[in-house]
């Protein structure tokens, strides 16, 4: 297993955020009354006409600036096939000229992705199965509702750069936080607002030429990608050990029974007929409105990464936890109050995963003041911390009302001296031993002080106090 | 009575609407038996729009252009509540939620739609033959056909049922009805005319456009029906035409290229006598002060062959909505499948079968390159020879149809042949161009000859100009 | 001379029209396509190579509409004439194989 290798490509498709459809002004909402927000175009009546929505156009230029691509001149492209849920049955597409093409996405690890292209598309009806639990198949007759039909897509058809699950989930994440921050889309996978087709192959490592791949469908979360990638990978290497060949197929996801299956071969694969939609002309944005629109984009993931890295002097690797949980802004906030830029990344990270609350970001900032100057030690910092998220207010007090008064240094020489008289042996290999026997030595005073104080004294500062007094 | 004098007269109170209607509803219940250029005759609603027009003008109402006109209109322009069929038995019974941009243009200029006219199915052919609903005859001859695809409309026309039609042209299907019909037929330039409510058969050669039995009737109606529709991203951002104001200020100094390829010398089967038309025509533009030349367009040979595969190509995805689905009757079978594929099979002729397999032939994995792909440099290629000749001459002529019109089953058997109508109206549908049939004088046969005026892209009025020249000087002794 | 296009190609290409055919039509059809792709054969003569297709006849460029919603549409005239309505939905036989 260890000698191969998983090559993954996903194509996403994510609904664009407008108020209409892309082609006309029906209203770009479903969940409402089956086919009550529809017209001419969207039900594919006779003698209707298409007409581009310019927000979707510039929302794709949004897309295509965040992914790093050249955005370009582009026309729109008739792909034909026959199914219930497409009414005119073409779908309006975009297919040697997309609006976006050739960029990158860099994953929270630093690894850039490519990006082949973002192009336009609409969106299809939806259908119910009625009877047979709902399943296609089983089903005695279904029933349409075209009020999804003609909603602005974007497909950003990734390269296969990807190497397993875990980068396949994490490429999906960053995707949707860019989608996001750039109002492109809600990102919402598991209402289907964005969703995620999967190309799977597998080789050997060192191999140079990629195996045959097979697209599976129908994955509905970022747990159903990992696992459809982990089976599908898995299905594959068993085919080649065995001594087979892969057949290039089009696979379903089976949530329920964890697997997926065959849809149809590269032979049953539709003949779309793709040729140059007749009815729409050519998008040539110029170079001010995409100017225009860069200059309106807010800042990405990555350079929230980047920059909360170098306010705080760390890797960007560091931040991406705190980019993704959106908390960065707060951390800069509070750097500006004069926080410890360190403490800022380290509550952020392990103690504030839920969420800031009634925190302000001085009050954050003022308690790793606190914390550094050892009016608190670590734990009380937390304790502050989490009654600061709850219902807010002045550190200071707070840690007053606990009690938490932290014990001035001369009072805690007092004891560090007083531990050393009664333990001189000790001391002395303390002070004479080698790395080893010092370390063990230092616990063991650390120890007996923080009983003796009751916790109460700074860690750090007994540290600092004991290698004071060694050197003395 | 032309269409002019009856929007004259009705606003200014000689004649009510309703007197207006009531006389031509008498025409169509006489001869309309016999010719069958309606699908449907809207003569009750009609009635009530005249008397809608009438109240209004009793109430000093201003009112449009065209106030109390009849106006027929191709079946496949839509018209809300009112059954639109293409002539095709895949949409009998389907009333459509909406009006076209054209109809909705007609009603506010004060125009009464007598009716929905009958076209060849889904405007695919040259006779009005191939329609579900049973043939057109043409009003001259009811033994020949009427030409197509927008023969209804034509025969309308000519046999006085309404001064003014609308059809829809895609390789020659007003002209060449206008033509066989001796009216007058006028493809505007594409994009001037919404297509909005159109159904779609080749959507970048489509274009809606007015009949006629005058130039100034036609010109009237491009006028009221052109302009900018947001509906339609082909349309062109322009204002509405005023042909009118221009259409008396003669040719005198106009450059005139008479196409050589397209008049005899280039294309085999064009008849004698229609030669003889143009030869005519040319010393009536002569007489007028134009300078006339031959013309050489090389490259229009090869519009036919484009044609036949992008027309085809366009047309099989835009009758790929004919599902049974959402609209019109459904062939039920077991599985939505086969529901389709039966309901295509039993609602489409075999001439529209025959495209949407072309077509499909010519955009499928292997064959696009060699058909489509190669179809549009030639479409190219056209466009570019068109240009080169412009620059000599103002307006091209030609003949509209290499023949008058035929009788009735005489090219059904042989698609080729029937095909082979449009050599001369195709170019200007690939170039986009406005191009009008003018009725001169008659064929051997006694039957109507048309004379096609071709123009640049937007040269509406050139186009007239001349039209009204040729009109002026038809029937008469050309000396 | 080879046809043009084949007995088998015809069935194929009606098969992703969604039409049926009979025997005798699909002869018939064979023989008529193949007609007209003969008169298309003038364009192989013809290098174009170096000329850039047309799609549209008149160049046109950024046409698009600005994102508000347009008047109500009376769903209920679509439903009137539809085949087959139930819930407000298009109600169509069973869908084999997924798209």
């Amino acid at each position: 297993m260890d000698s191969w290798e998983t090559v993954i490509g996903l194509e996403v498709h994510a609904e664009l955020a407008t108020k209409t459809k892309m082609f006309s002004s029906a209203l770009n909402s479903f969940g409402g009354k089956p086919n009550s927000n529809t017209d001419p175009v969207s039900l594919g009546l006779p003698g209707s006409l298409p007409v581009l929505n310019e927000k979707a156009v510039e929302l794709a230029i949004r897309v295509g600036l965040a992914l790093n691509c050249e955005v370009q001149k582009s026309v729109f492209a008739r792909k034909n096939y026959f199914y219930p849920d497409m009414p005119k049955a073409y779908q309006i597409s975009q297919f040697d000229l997309p609006i976006n093409k050739e960029g990158w996405l860099e994953l929270s690890d630093g690894r850039r992705i490519g990006i082949e292209r973002a192009h336009l598309e609409e969106d299809t009806g939806k259908i119910t199965h009625v009877g047979g639990g709902g399943r296609i198949h089983e089903a005695s007759y279904s029933l349409i509702d075209y009020n999804r039909s003609g909603v602005p897509l974007i497909e950003i058809v990734g390269a296969p750069d990807l190497r397993g699950p875990d980068e396949a989930r994490d490429y999906v994440s960053e995707l949707r936080s860019i989608l996001v921050t750039i109002g492109a889309s809600d990102g919402k996978m598991e209402e289907g607002s964005l969703r995620v087709d999967c190309n799977v192959s597998v080789r050997q490592k060192g191999d140079k030429e990629l195996g045959t791949r097979c697209e599976i469908k129908n994955i509905n979360s970022l747990r159903s990608l990992g696992r459809a990638i982990e089976y599908e990978a898995k299905r594959q290497i068993e085919i080649i050990e065995s001594g087979q060949k892969i057949e290039q197929q089009t696979r379903h996801w089976d949530e329920a029974e964890g697997r997926t299956h065959k849809l149809r071969s590269k032979e049953e694969a539709f003949d779309y007929r793709y040729f140059p939609e007749p009815d729409l002309v050519p998008i040539e944005p110029s170079e001010e409105w995409v100017k225009e629109i860069a200059d309106s984009l807010p800042p990405l993931p990555r350079d929230r990464r980047y920059l909360l890295a170098e306010t705080i002097g760390v890797e960007p690797t560091e931040t991406s936890l705190i980019v993704q949980r959106d908390l960065d802004g707060f951390a800069l906030k509070a750097i500006s109050f004069k926080a410890n830029k360190k403490r800022v990344l380290v509550h952020l990270e392990n103690n504030l995963a839920d969420g800031t609350g009634e925190l302000t970001p001085e009050a954050f900032a003022s308690l790793t003041v606190m914390e550094m100057n050892g009016e608190l030690t670590a734990t009380q910092t937390k304790t502050v911390l989490a009654e600061l998220v709850r219902a807010g207010g002045d550190p200071q007090e707070i840690a007053e009302s606990h009690g938490f008064e932290s014990m001035d240094n001369s009072e805690l020489e007092e004891i560090v001296d007083r531990i050393i008289l009664e333990n001189s042996d000790d001391w002395v290999v303390f002070i004479n031993g080698d790395e080893t026997e010092r370390k063990k030595k230092s616990g063991f005073f650390v120890g007996l002080i923080m009983k003796e104080t009751r916790g109460q004294a700074d860690g750090k500062m007994v540290n600092q106090i004991l290698s004071d007094k060694a050197k003395n | 009575m032309e269409a002019t004098e009856i929007a004259k007269k009705v606003l200014s109170g000689e004649m009510s609407a309703r007197s207006v209607i009531e006389q031509h509803i008498e025409i169509i219940n006489k001869i309309e038996p016999d010719v069958n250029a309606f699908n449907l005759v809207t003569a009750e609603q009609a009635l009530i729009d005249a008397d809608e027009i009438d109240s209004k003008i009793a109430s000093g109402e201003t009112l449009g252009p065209l106030a109390g006109v009849p106006i027929s209109v191709k079946d496949n322009l839509c018209t809300r509540g009112i059954e639109t069929t293409c002539s095709s038995k895949i949409l009998e019974g389907w009333k459509p939620p909406y009006d076209a941009t054209v109809i909705e243009k007609l009603r506010e200029a004060g125009a009464i739609i007598m009716g929905k006219t009958n076209l060849d199915e889904f405007a695919m052919g040259s006779s009005t033959e191939n329609s579900a609903f049973g043939p057109t005859r043409n009003p001259h001859n009811l033994e020949r056909v009427p030409g197509g695809s927008s023969g209804g409309s034509a025969a309308a026309v000519a046999a006085g049922f309404s001064p003014l039609a609308l059809g829809s042209d895609t390789g020659g299907s007003i002209r060449q009805p206008a033509a066989l019909c001796g009216v007058v037929g006028v493809k505007p330039t594409y994009g001037r005319v919404s297509r909005y409510g159109l159904v779609a058969f080749a959507s970048s050669l489509d274009q809606i456009g007015p009949f006629a039995n005058t130039v100034s009737d036609a010109a009237l109606t491009l006028e009221v029906i052109s302009g900018h529709d947001p509906r339609d991203s082909t349309s062109i951002p322009e204002k509405p035409l005023d042909i009118s104001g221009v259409l008396n200020q003669g040719i005198e100094g106009m450059r005139i290229g008479v196409i050589e390829e397209l008049s005899g010398k280039g294309l085999g089967g064009i008849s004698k006598d229609v030669i003889s038309r143009v030869e005519e025509a040319i010393k009536v533009f002569s007489n007028a002060g134009a300078d006339v030349e031959s013309a050489s367009v090389p490259a229009s040979i090869y519009g036919l062959s484009a044609y036949y595969v992008i027309a085809p190509a366009e047309a099989s995805s835009n009758l790929s909505r004919y599902d049974g689905i959402r609209f019109g009757p459904r062939t039920e079978a077991a599985t939505t499948a086969e529901t389709m594929t039966a309901t295509r099979t039993k609602g489409f002729g075999d001439e529209v079968k025959r495209r949407i397999m072309l077509g499909t032939y010519a955009l499928s994995a292997g064959y696009y390159d060699a058909y489509y792909g190669k179809s549009q440099r030639v479409r190219t290629l056209i466009m570019n020879d068109f240009a080169k000749a412009y620059e000599k001459f103002d307006i091209l002529i030609s003949p509209t149809s290499p023949t008058t019109a035929f009788p009735l089953g005489d090219k059904t058997e042989d698609p080729m042949q029937m095909y082979l109508q449009d050599v001369c109206t195709i170019p200007s549908n690939l170039t986009g161009h406005p191009a009008m049939s003018v009725p001169f004088g008659s064929g051997e046969d006694g039957m109507p000859v048309g004379i096609q005026i071709l123009a640049p892209a937007m040269a509406e009025r050139e186009m007239f100009q001349a039209a009204k020249i040729l009109e002026s000087e038809s029937g008469k002794d050309i000396e | 001379m080879v046809q043009r296009i084949s007995r088998e190609e015809v069935a194929h290409v009606a098969r992703l029209a969604q039409l049926a055919l009979s025997e005798d039509e699909l002869d018939a059809f064979t023989s008529q396509l193949a007609a007209v792709l003969d008169h298309a054969a003038d364009l192989e003569a013809l290098n174009v190579d170096d000329v850039e297709p047309s799609t549209h006849p008149f160049p046109l460029k950024n046409v698009l509409r600005v994102d508000e919603p347009g008047e109500d549409f009376n769903i209920d005239e679509v439903f009137e004439v539809a085949p087959k309505v139930e819930e407000s939905q298009f109600r169509v036989p069973r869908i084999l194989g997924e798209s």
